[in-house]
């Protein structure tokens, strides 16, 4: 879908990005890693031209981009940016009808768009459609802000930390809300953010980014239980890389089928980290294990959590 | 405070006493040049009140009189100042109805050539009057819509029974009626130097703005040079323009057959748009700089084009910064203007200085009267427009 071939950016003669390659497939949720100052939110604005790169060669669907016209390309992808960027004189309905209108959709076909993103993204079409920003709440603002870059329903979404001025609250609710939108749709999503956390619940492929270099590229399970070197060790957490490589792995991936134990039981979808605080809370060593409804489906034994599978 | 419960209207009230009871209120010469005795507003009601119109027009500014008293001592709810609000408006327009009406019977007594001025404590009432209406209106906290539609209310009354020709025995209307074409050509003099300033001002001015919004290095050598403008009394750039344009007139003769002169109106539109510069250029630059970043960066990946930023997200986001430099700078040039009959360029400072050289005070203020209208209508027209423009955030 994108691919960045040997792309080079500098400003003021110091190098940001230097002679990065990057192939980014249809479908996957990159996440652009890395401390600030990194180049992350750099790459991202290359991608969609708000940046033009002074080397190498970035494709978009096969094609260079620079054969488009910013504007094109940058109708074709999806942009939202942490300060949401929302325009303060026009209504919830208007912004998120940014890119159909400059489209030239029908309005009826606007219309339905924007009902359907709002009821998609938990915004009541008939209570906020009318609404100004400055009416809703921080978290609201960033719904609106993932709806209007959804809205001409772009090959790519581009995301600049768009979860970092939200409370956790807010910010775990939106995180579910894009996972899901990246899994009922199948859209390529590239998010860049410095948030560890996040970028190892949402990613399908995590990119680390340091002085304008990849210093490693992969699944979350990788990145955590393969580093390629010291400083991934040391970015994802020295000490706590275990308890965080539980919480990328389920309580089903270590299921003892048949087994029965006692007391209170733990979903088969949690995440072993969550079945590690219950181990030790309840100063027990098996769990019993159901699914959504209640039903059994067996054990975990707490030297399970040993067994490090990737 | 106890006993009182509305201080802004006792205060009022009382230097509403104090005025009308010290200072006349209206004041009667034998013509237009001699000194006049003064007519207390006591006299005016013992000597009005016995007549048909006349003890209407007592009852009108009594009543409200004693009810804006009232409201001193009354505790300020909702319908109190409702009440303020109505009375100072019928107070205004009793005090006017009662000064043209003894005007008329005083003509009726006296030559043609006698006049009846309006005095001080008239003044200081009506100011007064239009004072409680104002902050009646301010604590009804009403939207500004409806505050800018009250203030207008409350003149309507004075403008009806203008229109009407109660006035027509006062002395500033018998000098209105006596030039009634000198106000005229005033009047249309004034709206051309104003008009004829504030188009190049903008034309140059909102260019300028929009360079500086875009270059740093630009604003700091422009703002020096409009400060400066600024800071030269009018009279002396008149002064400083005159030698200039009267030698390229002299040596371009095309120019001068334009009307281009060292006296006359062009050096002073010239003057009157370097002075409106400032305040539209800081005006334009300001509001397009507080445009958020974060809104053109998103508008930038949403893939609008440079201009569709500016017309569809910068200048509706810039306007009302905008508007309320035009109001500055609008509101500035009226004022202005009235010096500019310095140097013969016409419109009502004409007026006016003809009246100061003469000593009649009813000629300055047919001068000066509509100016002010003239700059408050100006004023309350582009507030108008102003929130017309915002969008509504009360639904």
């Amino acid at each position: 879908m994108i691919e960045l071939q040997h792309v080079s950016k500098g400003f003021n003669g110091v190098t940001v990005i230097d002679d990065l390659c990057l192939h980014i497939a249809r479908g996957e949720f990159t996440v652009i890693l890395g401390s600030s100052g990194s180049g992350k939110s750099t790459l991202l604005k290359m991608i969609n031209r708000l940046l033009e790169h002074d080397s190498g060669r970035i494709m978009f669907a096969g094609d260079e981009i620079r054969s488009f016209r910013p504007e094109d390309i940058r109708r074709r992808m999806g942009y939202a940016i942490q300060s949401v960027g929302l325009f303060p004189h026009w209504s919830v309905e208007k912004n998120i009808a940014t890119v159909p209108t400059l489209l030239k959709w029908p309005s009826d076909r606007i219309h339905a768009r924007v009902t359907e993103l709002m009821t998609l993204l938990q915004l009541a079409p008939e209570l906020y459609r009318k609404r100004y920003p400055h009416q809703l709440s921080g978290g609201q603002q960033q719904r609106v802000g993932v709806a209007r870059a959804l809205a001409g329903n772009p090959e790519v979404l581009l995301m600049d930390e768009p979860f970092g001025a939200l409370d956790p609250v807010t910010r775990a609710a939106l995180q579910l809300e894009i996972a899901r939108i990246h899994k009922a749709f199948n859209k390529t999503i590239v998010l860049v953010t410095h948030d560890i956390d996040e970028a190892l619940s949402l990613a399908t492929r995590i990119v680390l980014l340091d002085q304008g270099r990849i210093v490693q590229s992969g699944t979350p399970l990788q990145m955590l239980s393969a580093p390629a070197n010291g400083f991934v060790t040391d970015f994802f957490g020295r000490s706590d890389v275990g308890i965080k490589l539980l919480g990328l792995q389920s309580v089903a991936t270590r299921l003892r089928a048949g087994e029965y134990a006692a007391g209170e039981p733990v979903l088969a979808s949690s995440s072993l980290r969550e079945a590690l605080s219950m181990f030790l809370s309840r100063r027990v060593d098996r769990l019993p294990v159901v699914d959504g409804d209640g039903q059994a489906l067996g054990v975990i034994d707490f030297s399970d959590l040993l067994d490090l599978r990737p | 405070m106890g006993l009182v419960q509305n201080r802004v209207v006792a205060v009022l009230v009382l230097a509403g006493l104090v005025a009308a009871l010290g200072l006349p209120f209206l004041t009667h010469a034998p013509n237009r040049l001699a000194a006049g005795t003064g007519i207390p507003l006591a006299q005016l009601v013992s000597d009005t009140a016995g007549q048909p119109i006349g003890s209407w027009l007592v009852w009108l500014v009594l009543l409200p009189a004693l009810l804006l008293v009232a409201a001193v001592f009354t505790r300020p709810a909702r319908s109190t100042q409702i009440l303020v609000y109505l009375a100072a408006t019928l107070l205004l327009t009793g005090l006017a109805g009662l000064a043209a009406d003894h005007a008329t019977q005083l003509a009726g007594q006296s030559g043609a050539i006698a006049r009846t001025s309006l005095g001080g404590a008239f003044w200081l009432l009506a100011a007064f009057s239009w004072l409680a209406a104002a902050d009646a209106m301010q604590r009804l906290a009403l939207k500004p819509s409806w505050r800018l539609l009250g203030a207008g209310v409350v003149i309507v009354p004075l403008g009806l029974l203008l229109g009407g020709g109660a006035f027509k025995d006062l002395s500033l209307l018998k000098e209105y009626a006596n030039r009634q074409d000198v106000f005229n050509t005033a009047l249309w003099q004034h709206v051309q130097i104003v008009l004829a300033s504030l188009l190049p001002a903008l034309l140059i001015g909102v260019p300028l703005g929009l360079a500086s919004s875009r270059s740093r290095a630009l604003r700091p050598p422009l703002f020096a040079v409009l400060n400066v403008i600024q800071t030269v009394p009018s009279i002396a750039l008149f002064g400083l323009l005159m030698a200039p344009l009267a030698l390229l007139a002299a040596s371009v003769p095309v120019l001068a057959q334009l009307g281009i002169k060292g006296i006359g109106m062009a050096p002073a539109v010239i003057a009157l748009t370097l002075y409106a510069l400032l305040p539209v250029v800081r005006s334009t630059a300001a509001g397009l700089s507080q445009v958020s970043l974060p809104v053109i960066e998103a508008a930038q990946g949403m893939g609008l084009t440079t201009q569709q930023i500016f017309w569809h997200v910068e200048l509706p986001l810039a306007l009302p910064i905008f508007l309320s430099g035009l109001r500055v700078a609008t509101v500035q040039t009226i004022g202005m203007a009235v010096v500019a009959a310095l140097i013969g360029a016409g419109g009502f400072g004409a007026i006016v200085f003809q009246g100061l050289l003469s000593g009649a005070l009813d000629l300055v203020l047919l001068g000066v009267l509509p100016v002010v209208a003239m700059a408050v209508a100006v004023d309350a027209l582009l507030k108008a427009l102003a929130l017309a423009l915002e969008p509504d955030v009360n639904d």
